[in-house]
């Protein structure tokens, strides 16, 4: 039962809210809602989907992780070596020849893998250990993108628990939430991160029966979605709180509705358009973060590889096989870019409000970080 | 103004102190993580154990080790380091910080000129094709992870077309301290500097940019236009001045994570022996004296940092000192 269903044809509380600011009272942008029928979140796609360019990085994006999500199933025909194992003696023909994958040095020191081949198995050529760059190119995308996603939800929902929680019970409850959130805010996101997953990769992780194994995905999955739990739970809680002063939630309240009843079928509607406009900006976010967790080898541990570890493992024949390291990095920058765009999109779309002048927000209080500082 | 300050202090204090526990918690009470066992070598007979225990306190309960890491870090300042014995630890770090500080310096100063014009070119002509092609050029170096765009930079500068006169200036990956040799040190610096700057200019111009456009819907400006004020005027006097105060306070954040520490990334890709290089290196050798003492540097950096843009704000907007 929604005590505040005015929006005709609407779903109620359903009405978008704007990141950082309470949701719009159901009706409040109703105007628009009387003209065009249909839900809140209707109006919002239709406006997603009048943006061209967001419209455009959204399927692109679908391509993508499509791509090297599907990878199992086809990249024997792009790569004829496996992605995950070595290939240091193994030849490959070439016009006819037959030409190892890893070269001895004409010095004697050292050896070069083998370049990109049109004609060849090996389209963008193969690391140091003879796997095929392009096969695991999809893998490492497929590890990125699942690593990024993953985070970025497991973020979410506990962000909207813990602030659900911390701004419905108040007192001591939210006091202690709200500092512990403050602690790990400012703690710098990098040597949180960074100190966890040096400590954790050393011997796993065993919390009673669960136990992760240090070479798991699940560890730098949850690392690095509980550094940033802060930045979606502070803005969160802070809608609950008014939210939680708002008439038709003191109506439900006086009603007698149970609490679980109130948070799940009055708050939580109302904080979910927040949220939705944090996920794709944090997948992004996180993508970065797991690469440069990577980069430093303390992320992804073989034999699994992402967008990032390839990064790094290309370093050490920069200079003569560039591609080993640039293509994992011209893809990452791809699915990034996709990802803003995207972001900004459906946040131009259920915040439509952001697009006009906010004359009342401006020096209401310090601004602060919206966004987590980047490690650079 | 006094009870302020005064708040301010106390929980900047407070914040550190708990920063220092967590980490001290993160490295000495997670199970599995034994520092003696780091130290003792390779397969170590118990006894050994139980020396390198004994010698470094860690067969004592926790509260007093913590006790003993802090004393000797910010009190006696005499805590060595695990791996590399007889190092000191504080030394060290003060040793790092100016190859830090040159870089972050420098690459500041590139970001903010940069992201200053850029968001003032994109915010005036807004909407036409300059600020549209200034927007996808920031979208995409806010992108770019910093090590890859480093790799990248010195694929081109070091080996690719180092042999062409615009690049063959640049020397091999390394520093020199400005004292002994500044031109070299700007050389050294100045690839660096762009790639580090490269991220923040694009995140800094969309930021200035946005706020500028916001500035520019405000009652004061339009009574500015209406009075016949020149377009470069109203500008520069009145919607770029406002719209510094957000700028420089997220500046200071910035600066503060960059200067502990934070340009981790882009000082281990260019081979420079900073702060953030030292940490990385501590972490990943699991020399906990030298990484309490950096992650202390690197949080007390940004909790300090915080408290002043608190502090400057309260100063500039009695508003703030009431919330």
């Amino acid at each position: 039962m929604t005590v505040s269903g005015i929006v005709p044809g609407g779903l109620g509380d359903h009405a978008p809210g704007t990141a950082g600011e309470v949701a719009v009272p159901p009706g409040g942008d109703g105007a628009a809602g009387v003209g065009q029928g249909g839900s809140p979140w209707l109006l919002a796609w239709h406006r997603f989907r009048r943006n061209r360019s967001a419209m455009t990085a959204s399927i692109l994006f679908a391509v993508v992780v499509l791509a090297c999500i599907m990878a199992p199933f086809y990249a024997r025909y792009v790569a004829h070596t496996e992605p995950f194992t070595s290939n240091l003696t193994g030849t490959t023909p070439i016009d006819g020849q037959q030409v190892p994958v890893i070269e001895p040095n004409a010095s004697g020191l050292g050896s070069t893998p083998i370049g990109p081949t049109w004609t060849g198995r090996y389209l963008f050529g193969a690391d140091t250990q003879g796997r095929d760059v392009a096969a695991r190119l999809l893998y490492g995308g497929r590890t990125s993108l699942i690593v990024g996603i993953g985070a970025a939800l497991i973020t979410a929902v506990i962000a909207t628990i813990v602030a659900l929680i911390a701004g419905f019970a108040g007192g001591w409850v939210d006091a202690v939430i709200s500092r512990i959130l403050d602690l790990v805010w400012a703690f710098p996101v990098y040597l949180l991160a960074i100190s966890l997953s040096t400590v954790l990769l050393l011997q796993g992780l065993k919390i009673g029966p669960i136990t992760v194994d240090p070479a798991s995905l699940w560890l730098p999955v949850l690392i690095i979605s509980l550094v940033y739990v802060p930045y979606l739970a502070r803005p969160v809680r802070g809608e609950v709180l008014a939210l939680r002063r708002r008439e038709f939630v003191e109506a439900a309240i006086g009603q007698g509705i149970s609490r679980s009843r109130v948070i799940f079928g009055e708050l939580l509607p109302n904080v979910v358009p927040t949220v939705i406009v944090f996920l794709p900006l944090m997948i992004a976010t996180d993508i970065l973060t797991e690469s440069s967790l990577s980069y430093l080898s303390i992320g992804v541990q073989a034999p699994n590889a992402s967008w990032g570890s390839m990064i790094t493992d290309g370093q050490s024949q920069l200079y003569t096989r560039p591609l080993v390291s640039i293509a994992p990095g011209v893809l990452l920058v791809l699915t990034i870019v996709l990802l803003n765009i995207v972001g900004d999109g459906v946040r131009d779309a259920i915040d439509p409000r952001g697009l006009l002048p906010r004359r009342e927000r401006r020096f209401r209080r310090r601004p602060g970080r919206q966004t987590p500082a980047r490690v650079s | 103004m006094i009870r302020f300050l005064l708040s301010r202090v106390a929980s900047t204090v407070g914040v550190l102190f708990a920063l220092s526990v967590l980490v001290f918690l993160i490295f000495f009470a997670i199970p599995g993580i034994d520092p003696a066992r780091q130290m003792a070598g390779r397969n170590p007979t118990p006894e050994t154990l139980a020396a390198v225990r004994a010698t470094f306190g860690l067969d004592k309960p926790l509260p007093v080790q913590y006790w003993r890491l802090m004393d000797h870090l910010l009190i006696k300042r005499d805590l060595v380091s695990y791996t590399n014995r007889g190092v000191k630890v504080v030394p060290e770090l003060f040793a790092a910080a100016p190859v830090t500080l040159s870089l972050v310096l420098g690459a500041a100063v590139l970001w903010v000129g940069g992201s200053v014009l850029l968001g003032v070119i994109a915010a005036v002509w807004r909407n036409s094709i300059v600020d549209r092609l200034l927007m996808i050029g920031s979208l995409i170096a806010i992108s770019i992870p910093v090590f890859w765009l480093g790799q990248v930079a010195n694929l081109i500068t070091q080996d690719r077309f180092h042999s062409w006169p615009v690049f063959s200036w640049i020397p091999p990956l390394g520093y020199t301290p400005i004292t002994q040799d500044p031109v070299l040190w700007f050389k050294h610096m100045i690839i660096p500097w762009i790639v580090l700057a490269a991220l923040y200019i694009g995140l800094y111009a969309r930021i200035f940019r946005s706020s500028l456009i916001e500035a520019g819907h405000q009652d004061y400006v339009r009574t500015a236009r209406s009075k016949g004020i020149s377009e470069v005027r109203v500008v520069f006097r009145h919607t770029v001045r406002t719209s510094l105060g957000p700028f420089a306070s997220l500046f200071a954040l910035d600066f503060g994570v960059l200067v502990g520490g934070g340009a981790l990334l882009a000082e281990v890709v260019f081979g420079l022996p900073g702060v953030g290089q030292l940490t990385f290196q501590s972490l990943a050798g699991l020399d906990l004296p030298v990484i309490m003492a950096a992650v202390l540097y690197g949080g007390a950096l940004v909790v300090i940092m915080n408290a002043v843009v608190d502090v400057l704000y309260a100063r500039l907007d009695p508003r703030v000192r009431m919330a």
